[in-house]
């Protein structure tokens, strides 16, 4: 689909920790997200959207989500558990990225 | 009318009428759906396939809206292999900003589960970085590799030795306990890479190459993992379209695995906890690409139908209708790409 220059790596998550076929995990993504099932694979549409939600986009510009801190938006935007943030959440003693408020 | 440049399976040149192109479809086709008993191409995708090898562009792709995600094997030794000197990290960021990959998987580059045992604490470190650097997930992969437990590189007799002598008995409990240690080592890299490292999920690929018994170790393992952490992502990809009797009577949750086609592969799969599968469907080198791929497409789509979870069809050097070749051109790679995911309904490749 084109990774995080779209919404490949946020569809893909869905098929590897819930199994969901590819239609049903493109839709669950649109629906989060905001956008049309369409949209998910437009490269501009998502930039931007990527952006807004700051959830890492391949251009990057200082001070954006780069990796570990766009998994935490990721998970709280698509209601699902990713390993690694709940590994750095324990090691670090918070409960969610909304902590650091 | 002028004829069609297509390939043989190896990848050489070959010029075919409209007519040579139907008919190697038309058998490609019947040949899967006798073997794997299931149904043929039906005429309005045999001419999709015509049509799509009459077109003389040189990349094709899918419809818009049909984008797939993409999973990988062997992602971290691809870059190795063509001497570029950069570390592991480095080329999982190179895919996921230069590539758009969907999916990243960090892996050993002597890609089986048990080499991948013995620096497996060299392995976390560098998960444990590399999910601090990258959005997309993340798996660790290799391949079971029942083969390496065996006698001269394992601790257990060679069955390849026996069973020419007729020790068909002693045979069987080789594989079985081939099996055993090949369980242990993938539930110990898995586990160590999920719970230790923070990967999103593993990866057990070219499954069963060593036959009935090695689909049976990953089975179980899949089915361990899973039962440790339901969370966890686990794709299986294949090594054939065709389970090996090797041992010939070992089942799983009461199957017999010999002879099993792909769409009974992934009902197992599932039982077993695996949440992406992945068929392969190997080449034949002396047929053309159409007979290929049209004969790819009947035991994908038939698995595709079958399945509850997502099918990421295993394309590459010699299976999927891709030539077996070290550099898959772009003009067989792309058509096949095309036409298995639009015409059996693909989750990814």
């Amino acid at each position: 689909m084109g990774g995080i220059r779209t919404a490949g790596d946020l569809v893909a998550r869905l098929q590897l920790n819930r199994g969901m076929r590819i239609d049903a995990a493109k839709k669950y993504v649109a629906e989060k997200l905001g956008v049309s099932v369409l949209d998910l694979g437009d490269t501009i549409v998502m930039s931007e959207v990527r952006e807004e939600l700051d959830i890492g986009r391949v251009s990057e510009t200082p001070a954006v989500a780069k990796g570990i801190d766009a998994k935490f938006r990721i998970a709280e935007l698509l209601d699902l558990k990713i390993n690694c943030v709940n590994m750095f959440m324990e090691r670090v003693g918070i409960r969610s990225y909304q902590a650091f408020d | 009318m002028g004829k069609i440049l297509t390939r043989m399976g190896d990848g050489s040149r070959v010029a075919m009428t409209t007519a040579e192109i139907q008919q190697d479809l038309e058998a490609g086709s019947q040949d899967a759906a006798e073997r794997a008993n299931v149904p043929p191409l039906v005429d309005d995708e045999i001419k999709y396939l015509l049509d799509l090898y009459k077109n003389k562009d040189r990349v094709v792709g899918v419809e818009e809206g049909k984008e797939c995600c993409l999973t990988y094997d062997n992602m971290t030794s691809k870059i190795k292999r063509a001497h570029i000197p950069i570390s592991k990290i480095q080329q999982l960021v190179l895919f996921e900003r230069g590539l758009g990959a969907d999916t990243l998987e960090l892996t050993h580059i002597d890609y089986s589960f048990k080499q991948c045992k013995h620096v497996v604490q060299y392995e976390k470190p560098n998960m444990e970085q590399a999910v601090l650097q990258t959005i997309a997930p993340i798996f660790y992969g290799s391949m079971p590799n029942l083969g390496l437990y065996s006698v001269p590189d394992g601790p257990v007799a060679n069955p390849g030795d026996m069973l020419p002598q007729g020790k068909i008995e002693e045979s069987k409990e080789a594989f079985e306990q081939m099996a055993e240690y090949a369980i242990k080592d993938m539930v110990y890299v898995g586990s160590e890479l999920y719970e230790k490292a923070g990967a999103d999920g593993i990866n057990f690929d070219t499954t069963a190459a060593a036959g009935d018994a090695e689909f049976y170790a990953a089975l179980k393992a899949a089915e361990i993992l899973h039962d440790k952490y339901p969370e966890m992502g686990i794709e299986m990809g294949m090594s054939g379209e065709f389970i090996l009797g090797m041992h010939s009577e070992i089942e799983y949750k009461g199957v017999r695995l010999a002879g099993l086609y792909p769409q009974d592969q992934v009902k197992l799969a599932e039982q077993a906890g695996v949440t992406i599968f992945g068929p392969a469907i190997n080449i034949s080198t002396n047929s053309s690409l159409p007979w290929n791929l049209a004969r790819s497409i009947v035991f994908t789509k038939a698995c595709s139908e079958a399945a509850e979870i997502p099918i990421h069809a295993n394309l590459g050097m010699g299976v999927g209708g891709v030539p077996l070749t070290l550099t898959p051109p772009l003009d067989a790679l792309s058509r096949a790409s095309k036409a298995h995911v639009e015409l059996c309904r693909l989750d990814g490749l």
